[in-house]
C-alpha cells in the first residue's frame, strides 16, 4: 500500500499528471483505509465500490486522452444530504430510508464534470440538526483522534473522513457551523462559503436561509481547489448569486506573508467558559499571523452574543416547513393510518429522531400565531443587526481572527442529554451564518489531551480569497497539518 | 326587520402560461396522471422554486387591466398546511406583499352601473389533484405548481347579481387580455365567495362565511342567494350566524358546513427563503401597459363606429372572447359585418349551442363564411340558400361554391324564367293582385311568395320583386 489515501488533492494531482500513479491506484487505497478503519470510525453510511472504481477507471481513461480536469480522479466523500441520481440520501434519518435521489444537486454535477470520483455517503446529524453527530439515526461516528470523542457535527462523517485518511476530500454543509465546527474538533480545514456562492440546489433544506455547502479538506489550498469547482451562479437556485469566481487555488503562493493585511481580533469572541487551552492556541495563532506581518487591530461584534437564540428561531422555524415534505406519501418511510392526517403524524413519528421533533415543534412555535412578531420578526431584526457589525467590523480588518469552538472535541454521551448546552457550542460559528458571509477553519493547535484545537477566519461576502490566503499564510508556516491521528 | 348582505370574492385563475410556477414543467390538461412532474413541483428534497417571469409580466398585466397599482416590491410567502395536494406541504403564496394593489372594476348590474372595487391580485402555485376512488386516495400532480393568481375584491357587493357581474367582466378580461383561458369545465377560473348578512342600516359587518371552491357561475349564483337567505333566518329566527367556511352542494342546492372557525388552520405564514423578493419597475411597468390587448367595451365602440353594427350585435359578438375573435377573422375575407353579424348571432351561436360545441369546433371557418357572404352579396343564391350552405357546412364540412352547384341552390335572375313564374303567380290569385292594386302593396308578398314557390326557392327574390311590380304598376 503506497498510502496514497494519506495525501492531498494537491500531491495527488501532480503524481496523476506524471504518472506515478493511477485514479484506480487512489480509490484502492482509500478503500482499504476504510475497510482498515471505518470500523472504528464510522464515517460511512454506504459505499459503493464497484461505481468508485469504475468511475476511477473512467477517470484513468480519461486523462490517457488528455483530460487535465481540475479534480480528475480524486475520489470525494458526500455527506448524505446531497442528492447523488441513483444514490440513497438519507440525511441520517429513517424517514429517508429507502429513498433514492432521482436528480444530482448542482455540486455534485459540478464534480462530476470536474472529473471527480464521488465515493460514498458519509454521516452526519439528522437533518444537520446537532453539533456531534450523536443525532444520526443510521450510524456511529467518532473522533479519529480520539475514538471516545465526537467527530463534531452535523457534517461529523465529512471531517471524521478527511481526518482517517479514508477520503481525499469531503462536502459538507454548514448552517449553524456544521462544517468549520466539525473540521475544528478533527484537525481538518473547512470552508463556509458566503452565502450564495455555491448553489444549494440539491442539498437537501435544513434552514435556507442559512445553508451553505463547502468542502472539508487536509489543507488550505486543497479547500481552495475543492471549493473553485463548487462555486458558481446556478439558475436553478434564485439565492445563488451571479459573480465572478476566482481561481482560488491558483491565487496561494508559496509566500507567507502577511504584510499589509489588517486582521480583527472580535473580544466577544473570547467567551466566558471557553477552554483556556482553545484561547492559548487561537491566540498564539493570532500572534503567528503578527509575526507574518499582519496588522492585528482590535474589532467589535456587540450583537453576536444574540446570535444563538437568532439563530435558534429562524433556522426552526425554516426547518419546521423545510421539513413538512417528510410525509409518507410520495417517497420514503410510510406509516399507513386511517386518514391522511393519521399517516403524517405516524409516519414522522416513527420517522423523526428527536432532536428533529424538538426544532419542528420549535419552528412550528415561533411561527405560531400570535407568536410570530414575538419571535421570528424580532429575530429577523437582530439579524440585521448582527450584519450591521460585521459590516462596521470590516471596514477596520480585512479578516477577523476567532476560535471556531469555546472547547475541542468533547467525549460521547456528554452533552446529550442537556440540547442547550448543545447549542451554546455554535456561539462562534452562527453569526456568519446569520450574517451571510464566509469563514474558513484550520487546525492551530492540540490540547493536552490530543484533540485538536481550530482557528476559525471570517471574511466580509465574497472574500473567501482573503481568508484562503490568510489560512494558507498561516498552515504553511506552521506544521500542525502535518500531524495524522493513529488509527 | 330589512336586512342586507355583503359579499366579497376571491377569485382564482390559472393563467396561461408554458410552463409551471416555479419549475420548467409543462402544463397540459387532461394529460397521463403524473408525467408532468418533477423534483421541484413533487416536493423532493432538495428541489428549489424558481420564478416564472411569464407569469409575473400575466399578473401584472391582470393588475393593470383591472385597474390596480403594480406594486414595485412584492415578496414571496409559505403558507404551510399538510394536505396530500400539496407536495411541500407549504404552498408558495403573497402574504402582505401582493404584485397588485388595489383595482376597481365597472360593470352593468341589471340597468345599472356599479363599480366594485378589489383588495389585491396575488400569485401561488396551484395544488395537485386529489381523486378520492374506494379505499384510497389518487394524487395527480400535473397541475401542483402551475402558475394560480388569486384575485380579492373587497366585500363591496350585496347580491348574486353584483357577484355574477363582476365575475363575468373578471372572466372577459382575462380572456381578452391572453391572462387566462378561464375555462371552469378545467377549473381554470375557481372562486370562493364571503357572504354575511346584517340588518340595514347596521354599520358593522354581520359574522363572514366562506363558500369554498366553486367554478360554475350557475352555482355561486345559487350558493350565494341561499346562503344570505340561511343567514337571514338565523338571525330572524334568533340565533347568531357562525363564522365559518362551507361548502356548496350543488346537487341539493345548499351549503354546508367544513370548518368552524375554532378549527380553523394557522398557516405560519413567513417569508419565503427560497426565492428572491419581486422587483417591477415603472420602465417594466409602461411597457406591459403599452401591450395590453383589445378589451371588449373597446371591441364594442370598434363594431360599432367603424363597422356600422347596431350596439346590439356589438354586444353578442363580444360577450365571449372565442366569438369576438372569430368575427374579426371572418372580417379579414369580407367586407359586409352585418352578414357576418348576422350569421353568428343566427346560424352559428344556435348550431354550436344545440350540438354543445365551441367556435372553434365548428367546419365553418371564417373563410368559408366569407365565401357564402360572397355568394349572397353577388346573388348567386339568396341567404335562404346561404344559411342552407351555412349549416351543411356546420355539420358535414365541404366548400360553399360545390354545395351550391350539389344542392341545386344557385339563384335564379335570369328575365324569362322569372316573367314564366310571375305571369302565372298573376293569373292564379286575382284576389291578392286586385288588393294590390287597390292601394295595399302588402298583398304583393303573397305573389312573391307563389314565385319562390314555384321557383323552390332558386329564384332571386329581389329580381322577382322588380318583375312583380313592373306587371302590376304597368
Amino acid at each position: 500500500m503506497a498510502d496514497l489515501n494519506k495525501c492531498t488533492i494537491s500531491e495527488l494531482s501532480e503524481k496523476l499528471a506524471s504518472g506515478d500513479c493511477t485514479s484506480v491506484d487512489i480509490v484502492n487505497d482509500v478503500l482499504a483505509s476504510i475497510d482498515a478503519n471505518d470500523g472504528n470510525v464510522g464515517a460511512y453510511l454506504t459505499i459503493d465500490r464497484e461505481d468508485a472504481l469504475a468511475q476511477a477507471k473512467a477517470a484513468d481513461e480519461k486523462r490517457v486522452a488528455g483530460s487535465s480536469l481540475p479534480m480528475l480522479g480524486i475520489p470525494v466523500a458526500i455527506k448524505d444530504l446531497l442528492n447523488v441520481k441513483g444514490q440513497p440520501c438519507t440525511c441520517s434519518s429513517k424517514i429517508l430510508e429507502g429513498y433514492v435521489a432521482p436528480y444530482d444537486a448542482t455540486v455534485i454535477s459540478k464534480l462530476r464534470e470536474a472529473g471527480a470520483i464521488l465515493l460514498g455517503r458519509v454521516n452526519m446529524d439528522e437533518f444537520a440538526m446537532g453539533s456531534s453527530t450523536e443525532n444520526a439515526a443510521l450510524g456511529k461516528t467518532s473522533n479519529p483522534w480520539n475514538l471516545d470523542h465526537v467527530p463534531g457535527g452535523s457534517s461529523g462523517g465529512s471531517a471524521a473522513c478527511v481526518a482517517a485518511d479514508e477520503a481525499i476530500a469531503s462536502l459538507g454543509s454548514d448552517t449553524g457551523g456544521s462544517i468549520r465546527q466539525p473540521a475544528a474538533f478533527c484537525g481538518c480545514v473547512g470552508v463556509k462559503p458566503t452565502y450564495g456562492r455555491v448553489s444549494r440546489y440539491g442539498l437537501t433544506a435544513f434552514a435556507s436561509s442559512l445553508d451553505q455547502i463547502g468542502p472539508i479538506t487536509k489543507t488550505v489550498k486543497d479547500s481552495a481547489i475543492l471549493l473553485e469547482t463548487l462555486c458558481g451562479h446556478d439558475a436553478m437556485d434564485s439565492s445563488s448569486i451571479e459573480i465572478e469566481v476566482p481561481a482560488f487555488g491558483k491565487e496561494l503562493s508559496t509566500d507567507t506573508s502577511l504584510a499589509g493585511m489588517k486582521l480583527g481580533l472580535p473580544k466577544e469572541f473570547f467567551v466566558e467558559g471557553m477552554d483556556p487551552e482553545v484561547e492559548k492556541s487561537v491566540r498564539d495563532a493570532v500572534e503567528h499571523c503578527k509575526s507574518l506581518g499582519a496588522e492585528i487591530v482590535d474589532v467589535s461584534l456587540p450583537n453576536a452574543k444574540y446570535a444563538i437564540a437568532v439563530y435558534y428561531i429562524i433556522a426552526t422555524a425554516e426547518a419546521s416547513a423545510n421539513l413538512a415534505r417528510f410525509d409518507g406519501i410520495r417517497y420514503g418511510m410510510r406509516v399507513d393510518g386511517k386518514d391522511p392526517a393519521d399517516l403524517y403524524a405516524k409516519t414522522r413519528s416513527a420517522g423523526f429522531g428527536q432532536e428533529v421533533k424538538r426544532r419542528i415543534i420549535l419552528g412550528t412555535y415561533v411561527l405560531s400565531s400570535g407568536y410570530y412578531d414575538a419571535y421570528y420578526k424580532k429575530a429577523q431584526k437582530v439579524r440585521t443587526l448582527i450584519r450591521n457589525d460585521f459590516t462596521e467590523a470590516f471596514k477596520k480588518c480585512d479578516a477577523i481572527l476567532a476560535p471556531v469552538t469555546p472547547t475541542p472535541a468533547y467525549k460521547k454521551g456528554e452533552k446529550t442529554a442537556d440540547p442547550l448546552k448543545m447549542y451554546l457550542d455554535d456561539i462562534l460559528t452562527t453569526p456568519t451564518n446569520l450574517a451571510g458571509n464566509c469563514a474558513l477553519s484550520l487546525p492551530c493547535g492540540f490540547a493536552s489531551n490530543g484533540m485538536p484545537i481550530g482557528l476559525q477566519i471570517i471574511g466580509d461576502d465574497f472574500q473567501e480569497e482573503t481568508i484562503l490566503k490568510v489560512g494558507h499564510a498561516y498552515e504553511q508556516s506552521t506544521e500542525w497539518h502535518k500531524r495524522h491521528p493513529s488509527l | 326587520m330589512k336586512y342586507e348582505a355583503t359579499i366579497g370574492l376571491e377569485t382564482h385563475v390559472m393563467q396561461k402560461t408554458n410552463t409551471k410556477m416555479f419549475c420548467s414543467c409543462k402544463y397540459e390538461y387532461g394529460a397521463e396522471p403524473n408525467t408532468h412532474v418533477c423534483p421541484t413541483c413533487l416536493g423532493y428534497p432538495g428541489a428549489l422554486p424558481v420564478m416564472n417571469e411569464k407569469a409575473i409580466e400575466l399578473i401584472c398585466k391582470a393588475g393593470l387591466l383591472l385597474g390596480c397599482e403594480i406594486n414595485p416590491y412584492s415578496k414571496w410567502d409559505r403558507k404551510n398546511y399538510f394536505y396530500p395536494d400539496m407536495a411541500k406541504n407549504y404552498q408558495i403564496t403573497q402574504a402582505d406583499e401582493p404584485l397588485c394593489l388595489g383595482g376597481e372594476v365597472t360593470v352593468e348590474v341589471e340597468g345599472e352601473m356599479k363599480t366594485f372595487t378589489l383588495e389585491r391580485i396575488h400569485q401561488e402555485e396551484n395544488a395537485a389533484k386529489n381523486t378520492h376512488v374506494a379505499g384510497a386516495s389518487l394524487v395527480d400532480y400535473n397541475r401542483a405548481g402551475t402558475a394560480l393568481m388569486e384575485i380579492v375584491s373587497d366585500p363591496c357587493m350585496s347580491s348574486a347579481s353584483d357577484a355574477l357581474a363582476y365575475m363575468t367582466h373578471v372572466k372577459q378580461v382575462m380572456q381578452y387580455g391572453g391572462i387566462s383561458n378561464c375555462d371552469q369545465e378545467k377549473g381554470q377560473m375557481r372562486s370562493d365567495v364571503n357572504v354575511s348578512v346584517k340588518p340595514v342600516g347596521q354599520k358593522e359587518l354581520g359574522a363572514k362565511v366562506e363558500i369554498k371552491n366553486m367554478n360554475s357561475f350557475a352555482f355561486i349564483q345559487d350558493a350565494i342567494e341561499y346562503e344570505i337567505d340561511r343567514q337571514i333566518s338565523v338571525l330572524e329566527s334568533g340565533g347568531t350566524v357562525v363564522q365559518e367556511t362551507r361548502g356548496y352542494n350543488p346537487d341539493r342546492g345548499e351549503t354546508f358546513t367544513q370548518r368552524t372557525k375554532e378549527n380553523a388552520h394557522d398557516y405560519r405564514y413567513f417569508p419565503e427563503p427560497d426565492l428572491m423578493p419581486v422587483k417591477v419597475s415603472k420602465e417594466q411597468v409602461e411597457q406591459w401597459r403599452s401591450e395590453l390587448p383589445e378589451m371588449p367595451a373597446q371591441r364594442r365602440v370598434r363594431y360599432v363606429e367603424q363597422l356600422g353594427l347596431p350596439e346590439y350585435d356589438a354586444g353578442v359578438l363580444t360577450a365571449s372572447m372565442d366569438v369576438s375573435d372569430w368575427f374579426e377573422e371572418t372580417m379579414k375575407h369580407t367586407k359586409n359585418a352585418k352578414a357576418v353579424s348576422n350569421f353568428i348571432m343566427g346560424e352559428m351561436l344556435r348550431l354550436l349551442s344545440e350540438q354543445g360545441l365551441s367556435i372553434a369546433d365548428s367546419k365553418v371557418t371564417p373563410q368559408k363564411l366569407a365565401e357564402i357572404i360572397a355568394l349572397i352579396d353577388a346573388k348567386a343564391i339568396s341567404t335562404g340558400g346561404g344559411k342552407q350552405i351555412f349549416e351543411t357546412i356546420f355539420n358535414e364540412g365541404g366548400d360553399p361554391a360545390a354545395i351550391m352547384e350539389a344542392k341545386g341552390l344557385a339563384q335564379v335572375s335570369d328575365d324569362s324564367a322569372l316573367e314564366g313564374w310571375a305571369d302565372e303567380a298573376i293569373a292564379n290569385n286575382p284576389k291578392p293582385v286586385e288588393e294590390y292594386k287597390a292601394g295595399n302593396p302588402a298583398s304583393i308578398n303573397f305573389l312573391m311568395g307563389q314565385v319562390m314557390k314555384a321557383s323552390r326557392g332558386k329564384a332571386n327574390p329581389g329580381a322577382v320583386m322588380q318583375m312583380l311590380k313592373q306587371k302590376l304598376d304597368a
